[in-house]
């Protein structure tokens, strides 16, 4: 299908799209959960008429529109992006990818966009009521945002509801509802939004955290962290829930992505979970190269925690790509040998269509079908390189499921001891809470990576590799815009992260 | 009910809609006009963040227009989403570059420790308002002059020229399209503006702002004359019903209105609608004008709209290679994902429900110069 694969180009449009991406997330999780904890801050001002309640509720709101702005900056360029670098893409399944961003547009943004501007300017304008209403539906609508994108990217990992159409050499859609129903759409869907709630109690507690370590607004402070800490256990413990969910929808569906996550080379029953591990980069599929230098193993529990069956046989990148005849699992050799086939037969069903040779052409379609479900594999250039980066699915992984089971004890602690009224004496706990923060920015955008990385070289899983579904420009006008969005880009962040600081500088207002 | 529709129906209804969006974001591009006015009509600080409360807030619901205009063609016309933003690469970079600045500039302006400066950041209003308008009419220009690409037999892009879009700025209808854009976005501007602020006691404001209204419609006159001149005798685009083939006609366009009476009257009302609102504005010293000219000028849209695309004409034609030119027809998503949306879209109305009784409650009472300075200034722009 293609003429030339220039590799430079795939891996600036990768990168300018992850580029991009990962700026976006740096703003958005702080938006999903941040609105909910406004919204619960003013339904509390509502309920008991108190003005302090109200300046709590006015100054997270502040710090809320500061980072809205620019997740609003970060977002609009993706939207676009997809056709920009990815226009094959756009073409061959935008059939299917297209309906989930339109539909985020009209149900979505519009409530946010609307909304927003009460949040802000309606405390004179409008009722109490109708005000508080108005901070509900922008937390809402921003959540809602997340809805639909993350149906579009649980498609791109797990493709269902939909059928290829030879005669326009595209996917088009079959059943909505499988699409938006998807298991993997549940499982982004709640696995990123309840990532994007922990980071914001996190990010409420650190602030207030260091309110107490200076002793300043302590009162505003112990109530945040109150609300916060309640809201982020929850939401860490659901957290944890569905992230084990999406690791064993991965051991279903995507099980290359599942084994570089665990630097699985060779398949085997009781699989062991490594711990701790630094692995060896020597290490190429097919090698007898060790896989770790270090390693501390957890034996039995991957097999548990993927198959959710003791003792249960997890395929390892080497079965991946070879097969295991034993075990009945075919190989990516075999698959890009029949998806090799698949581009042939398409490509003479096209050449007899078009010379109007009907009995040809029904022929090739015949034989295409028949192997039709491998044509992805057919554009790899070798079956190894159906691998993706390892290491990099490997640290980014464990790093955030580390991060991810700390957390949840951290945000018990600041439960505890809020419940015993002990918060201002347990000083060593503020710079904990304030790292924690950090890290769950680290472990959110290390998530993306595990989700984005562990799925190449597919830009649909099994489908679409993302040499295919780019655009045909030359490197040097991507190479360009990547510089560009990276300078501004990072300009916008520092001014916000300046004017961010210098608002908690502030603090807020103190009424009595 | 829809699922019975046939397919060129549905395309039909997908055109008209993303037409719809086109030209509300087109109206609501008062934002923009308004942010390329804030240095002309605001000589003290009081008078700047009046105009930038004022259309400040409404600059959201602006960009998501857009970005929802974006989405409808994705998903009702992925070939042309996948065409044009591919194809005319920098074109849509450069747009998206002016809106990126834009959506920080409002909050950050006014912010202590904001690192570029008010200055800084009216600047990128500026240039949102004007480049981007600009570049968005010279993109819009290329529906009727068409632009440079090929697609292969697996419709996929390819541009054959290396400024990638760029070079749509080289012609003279695309542009005159585009300033005139960006001077009706100013004229809108200038009476949202009158509309929406309380000038009790700024009546040199007042009298500067509505003297804007008159000195950019007359700007916008001579750039209207080369679009519409432009638009009647230019050779176009035309797509055989039968065969599919496309070729170039004698005043194509001219004929599209003539074809089309309905089109040639929303164009005509439309643009009587402006002019009587500036007239209004002027004479009567009228402070509604917006409205009038508002639904002039998405009613001119709808018929620049409904020109590019029906009557067998392909809406992004190709220069390079006829055969490539897209159509509604052969740019569209299938038939299941085009009734699909058309399910979604019976959301549009709720949207717009709300959307307006929030406008209502917003705008009972006009902003005043003491909202945006003092005591209640801080959470404003
Ligand atoms: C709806 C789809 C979608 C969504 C919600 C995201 N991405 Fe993505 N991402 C893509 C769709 C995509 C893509 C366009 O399909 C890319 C480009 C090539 C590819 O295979 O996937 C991609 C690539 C990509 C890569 C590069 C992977 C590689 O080349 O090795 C990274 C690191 C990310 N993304 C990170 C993110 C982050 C941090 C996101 C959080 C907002 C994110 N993605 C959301
Ligand atoms: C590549 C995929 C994505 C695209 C194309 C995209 C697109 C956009 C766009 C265009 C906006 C601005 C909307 C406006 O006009 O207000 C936006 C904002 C937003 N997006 Fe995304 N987005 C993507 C990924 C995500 C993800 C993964 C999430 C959440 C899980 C998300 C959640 C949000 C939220 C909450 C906002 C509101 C603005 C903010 O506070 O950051 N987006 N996005
Ligand atoms: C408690 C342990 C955790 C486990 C077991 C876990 C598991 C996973 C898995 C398997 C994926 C990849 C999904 C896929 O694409 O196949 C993922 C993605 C992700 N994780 Fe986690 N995670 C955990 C904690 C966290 C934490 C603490 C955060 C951030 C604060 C986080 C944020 C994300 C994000 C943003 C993604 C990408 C979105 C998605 O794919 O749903 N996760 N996680």
């Amino acid at each position: 299908m293609i003429d030339q694969v220039d590799l430079s180009l795939v891996n600036w449009a990768r990168a300018q799209f992850a580029l991009t991406a990962m700026y976006h997330w740096l703003f958005v999780p702080l938006t999903l959960g941040l609105t909910f904890l406004i919204a619960f801050f003013e339904t509390i001002y509502v309920k008991t008429g108190s003005e302090q309640w109200k300046e709590l509720t006015r100054f997270w709101m502040k710090l809320f529109g500061i980072n809205f702005a620019i997740g609003v900056a970060t977002g609009i360029i993706l939207e676009f992006e997809f056709g920009t670098n990815w226009s094959n893409y756009s073409w061959m399944v935008g059939d299917i990818f297209g309906a989930p961003l339109a539909i985020e547009g009209i149900v979505a943004f519009f409530l946010e966009a609307t909304f927003f501007a009460v949040m802000f300017f309606g405390w004179n304008r409008v009722s109490k009521g109708f005000h508080l209403l108005s901070t509900w539906m922008v937390a809402i609508g921003s959540n809602l945002s997340a809805l639909w994108i993350l149906v579009a990217n649980g498609w791109m990992q797990h493709p269902t509801g939909m059928a290829f159409n030879p005669d326009t050499a595209r996917f088009e859609m079959q059943n909505f509802f499988d699409i938006i129903l998807s298991p993997y759409a549940i499982s982004k869907f709640t696995h990123a939004t309840t990532s994007g709630f922990a980071l914001s109690s996190f990010f409420v507690i650190a602030v207030s955290s260091y309110y107490l370590a200076k002793k300043r607004h302590v009162l505003m402070a112990k109530r945040s962290i109150a609300v916060a800490s309640v809201f982020g256990l929850v939401a860490s413990l659901m957290l944890a829930y569905t992230g084990d969910e999406a690791a064993f929808l991965d051991a279903k569906h995507q099980p290359m992505k599942l084994a570089a996550m665990e630097g699985l080379w060779e398949g085997t029953t009781n699989a062991p979970i490594v711990a701790v591990g630094i692995i060896n980069g020597m290490k190429r599929p097919g090698d007898f190269h060790e896989p770790f230098v270090y390693e501390v193993k957890i034996p039995g529990m991957l097999s548990l925690l993927a198959n959710r069956q003791a003792g249960s046989f997890v395929p390892g990148i080497n079965d991946l790509v070879y097969g295991n005849k034993e075990q009945g699992i075919m190989g990516a050799t075999d698959k890009v040998e029949k998806g090799r086939l698949a581009v042939k037969y398409l490509a003479d069903y096209k050449h007899a269509q078009k010379e109007g040779d009907i009995k040809k052409a029904s022929a090739a379609l015949v034989e295409f079908k028949k192997y039709q479900q491998y044509l992805g594999y057919g554009h790899l250039k070798s079956p190894e390189e159906a691998v993706p980066p390892v290491p990099l699915t490997f640290y980014s992984f464990h790093m955030m499921a580390a991060v991810g089971s700390a957390m949840i004890l951290i945000l018990f602690l600041y439960f505890f001891y809020t419940a015993r009224g002990k918060l201002e004496e347990v000083r060593w706990l503020y710079p904990v809470g304030i790292l924690f923060f950090f890290l769950a920015y680290a472990a959110g955008e290390a998530g993306w990576v595990v989700a984005e990385v562990g799925r190449q070289p597919w830009a649909i899983q099994g489908l679409l590799p993302v040499s295919v579904a780019r655009t045909d420009i030359a490197p040097v006008n991507v190479k360009l815009t990547f510089f560009m969005f990276l300078a501004t880009f990072t300009l916008l962040l520092i001014a916000e992260v300046k004017i961010m600081l210098k608002q908690i500088q502030i603090g807020p207002k103190e009424v009595a | 009910m829809i699922g019975s529709l046939d397919h060129s129906t549905l395309q039909q209804l997908w055109w008209v809609l993303a037409s719809v969006v086109g030209s509300l974001f087109l109206f609501l591009t008062f934002v923009q006009g308004g942010q390329t006015l804030i240095w002309q009509l605001g000589k003290n600080d009081t008078e700047k963040s009046l105009i930038i409360n004022s259309i400040g807030r409404k600059w959201e619901l602006t960009f998501t227009t857009l970005v929802l205009f974006g989405g409808a063609l994705f998903a009702a016309f992925p070939k042309f989403y996948a065409t044009s933003f591919g194809g005319a690469y920098w074109v849509w970079i450069a747009i998206l570059f002016t809106f990126i600045v834009q959506a920080v500039s409002f909050e950050y302006r006014k912010k202590p420790g904001n690192l570029l400066g008010a200055t800084g950041y009216e600047l990128f209003l500026f240039i949102n308002g004007a480049v981007g308008i600009l570049l968005i009419g010279t993109a819009v220009g290329t529906f009727f002059t068409g632009s440079n690409f090929i697609l292969n037999e697996y419709n996929f892009v390819r541009w054959t020229n290396p400024l990638r879009g760029l070079e749509a700025a080289g012609n003279i209808f695309n542009v005159s399209l585009g300033l005139f854009l960006v001077f009706n976005a100013r004229v809108l501007g200038a009476l949202y503006l009158l509309n929406n602020i309380d000038f009790s006691g700024l009546d040199d404001f007042r009298q500067r702002t509505r003297d804007a209204v008159l000195r950019n419609f007359l700007c916008s006159l001579p750039f209207l004359l080369v679009v519409v001149a432009g638009l009647l005798t230019m050779k176009g685009f035309n797509v055989d019903p039968v065969t599919g083939k496309v070729d170039m006609v004698a005043f194509k366009y001219l004929k599209n209105l003539l074809a089309m009476p309905q089109v040639l009257v929303l164009l005509l009302a439309g643009l009587g609608l402006v002019i009587y609102a500036v007239k209004q504005t002027m004479t009567k010293q009228k402070e509604n004008g917006i409205w009038f000219a508002g639904i002039g000028t998405v009613l001119v849209g709808l018929a620049v709209f409904f020109t590019a695309a029906f009557n067998n004409t392909p809406f992004y034609p190709s220069k390079a290679d006829l055969q490539s030119s897209l159509t509604i027809y052969n740019a569209s998503s299938s038939h299941y994902t085009l009734t699909a949306m058309t399910y979604v879209a019976f959301i549009i109305p709720v949207v717009l429900a709300y959307i307006a009784y929030v406008w209502y409650q917003m705008d009972r009472t006009k902003l005043e110069a003491s909202e945006v300075s003092g005591q209640e200034a801080e959470e404003n722009y």
